[in-house]
């Protein structure tokens, strides 16, 4: 299975500081389920930057999709994050936007009509169980309505990756499970998963998943999932 | 050309996105539409002074003798209806002379005694007014006594004057502009910090740069449009107030201080010529402030 992620020795300094991840060289198959745990401060939120093109490593290289991202020129940014959901720690919702504008946020971005969103997009607050706080607006929402609502923003563009930073962190045990299951199921559908999360029990809910730790800004590899070196050129992402 | 649709403009916030901007280009469109109504008028009042009445001579007979006056009169007249370049001859009749005179001698002093010059206006056509010489030379001929006043000799300093305040106003104008360009550059950054989260959102989403611009380019057009559409109705208000008193003078040289109907458009362009200018700039300014961005 060709890497959809690599990466090679890559550190991130932020500043004149120490390097907050040190010498990362990993690569992720295409159509698998990671998730990314450690402690606090270990760095899991700056990696998951670099993988959503909204940080550019200090050095390295960093390849999505089989193509080099750190020397990407800027113009090219966008196509590249459409092909990625993001569900932020802190949800980012734009608060003056229903739940349902703001889930079909990704597809008016990437130019799809009116009429055809409007029915993923119920389908996707129905699933997430929203469908009659459509028109409610963030404020309005709970902690985990919010989170809902940004894991359906996430997914509904039907990502090719999809990273998700402590995505049931305000969500009830039914509701967490709910969106494993519905991460997994994009799993089968081919989108390659990273989850950042502190819940060790959540590690089991998804039987096909593997685990990358984090810790002090190094990686390691309990579960042997993380092939290094990375897959050469001639089994290059397509 | 505004480019953002229904869904897309909710993005921001309703309401006026720039705060005081349409109110400070209000300000400036007022200042701005009555400097270039005052060029403008300034531009055609030169025009006409340097062409109409600067095309105009007044031949005088002063001669003691009323005889030799009429006589010289007379014949001047009919020299000149003969000269090419010549376009009308006209003699002021005695009622004239004395509405004329009446501002400075007043009733009392109008004596039918008081020995009058004979004045003849004398309109020439362009190519009358390059031969002026020698039609001088034709009437002094036939009358020794007659002086010939060119009113372009004493208009050339008023058109020069006028040219100048003309200049100044479209300076004044130019400045103007700058000026709003800036209000437009200000308030660009100022709404894009105020909405950095939701762009940082479209961004991750994978929104290119002109997405995120033609939000804000909208918006800042249309309160630039908004502002300036005030600003140009209470110029127009004091346009027509100056208007109106200029009227009431009466006089023939600040009657011809008047606003051409092509003056009057280019006054109802400029709130579009503002609001282009403002999609233009906040266009510019937003893509160029996303471009420090990664």
């Amino acid at each position: 299975m060709a890497g959809i992620v690599q990466f090679e020795n890559v550190g991130l300094r932020y500043g004149t500081g120490a390097e907050t991840l040190s010498d990362l060289s990993f690569s992720l198959a295409q159509g698998s389920f990671y998730f990314l745990t450690g402690p606090s401060g270990a760095g899991k939120t700056s990696l998951l930057k670099m993988l959503y093109l909204s940080q550019r490593p200090s050095r390295g290289s960093i390849r999505l999709f089989g193509e080099d991202v750190v020397q990407l020129r800027r113009a090219r940014l966008p196509g590249f994050r459409r092909r990625i959901g993001v569900v932020f720690q802190d949800f980012r919702l734009i608060p003056h936007l229903s739940a349902y504008d703001n889930i079909a946020l990704p597809l008016r971005i990437a130019g799809v009509d009116e009429r055809d969103l409007v029915t993923p997009v119920r389908e996707m607050l129905a699933w997430v169980g929203l469908a009659d706080r459509a028109s409610a607006r963030p404020p309005t929402l709970s902690g985990g309505e919010q989170q809902r609502v940004a894991i359906a923003r996430a997914v509904i563009g039907r990502p090719e990756i999809l990273v998700a930073d402590e995505p049931t962190g305000n969500v009830d045990p039914d509701m967490a499970a709910r969106l494993l299951h519905l991460f997994d199921a994009l799993n089968t559908l081919g989108t390659t998963i990273i989850v950042a999360t502190h819940d060790i029990h959540l590690l089991s809910r998804v039987a096909s998943a593997n685990v990358m730790r984090l810790d002090r800004g190094q990686i390691s590899d309990p579960t042997g999932a993380l092939r290094y070196p990375p897959v050469g050129p001639n089994e290059a992402y397509a | 050309m505004l480019g953002a649709s229904q869904a897309d403009r909710r993005l921001l916030p309703e309401g006026r996105l720039a705060g005081p901007m349409p109110w400070v280009i209000a300000i400036m469109m007022f200042l701005t539409a009555l400097a270039a109504a005052g060029g403008l008028a300034m531009g055609d009042a030169a025009h006409r002074l340097g062409g109409d009445l600067g095309r105009q001579v007044t031949v005088q007979i002063v001669a003691a003798d009323p005889g030799v006056r009429d006589r010289e009169a007379g014949a001047a007249q009919r020299d000149l209806a003969h000269e090419d370049g010549v376009e009308s001859v006209r003699r002021l009749g005695a009622d004239e002379m004395q509405a004329l005179l009446r501002p400075w001698l007043g009733d009392a002093g109008l004596d039918r005694d008081l020995p009058l010059p004979v004045m003849i206006d004398v309109d020439l056509t362009a190519a009358g007014r390059q031969r002026l010489d020698r039609i001088a030379s034709a009437v002094t001929a036939v009358a020794p006594h007659a002086r010939i006043d060119d009113h372009a000799s004493w208009l050339a300093p008023l058109v020069g004057l006028i040219r100048s305040l003309g200049l100044l106003a479209g300076g004044i104008v130019a400045m103007m502009i700058g000026a709003t360009a800036a209000a437009v550059v200000l308030a660009a950054r100022t709404a894009l910090n105020t909405h950095r989260q939701t762009i940082d959102v479209m961004h991750m989403m994978g929104s290119t740069d002109v997405q995120v611009a033609r939000l804000f380019q909208r918006r800042i057009a249309l309160d630039a449009l908004f502002g300036a559409v005030i600003g140009l109705i209470g110029a127009i208000a004091v346009i027509l107030g100056i208007g109106r008193r200029l009227g009431e003078i009466g006089s023939g040289l600040v009657g011809s201080v008047t606003l051409p109907w092509t003056a009057w458009v280019a006054l109802l362009a400029l709130p579009i010529f503002a609001g282009l200018l403002a999609l233009g700039v906040a266009r510019v300014t937003v893509q160029r402030a996303l471009a420090s961005t990664l």
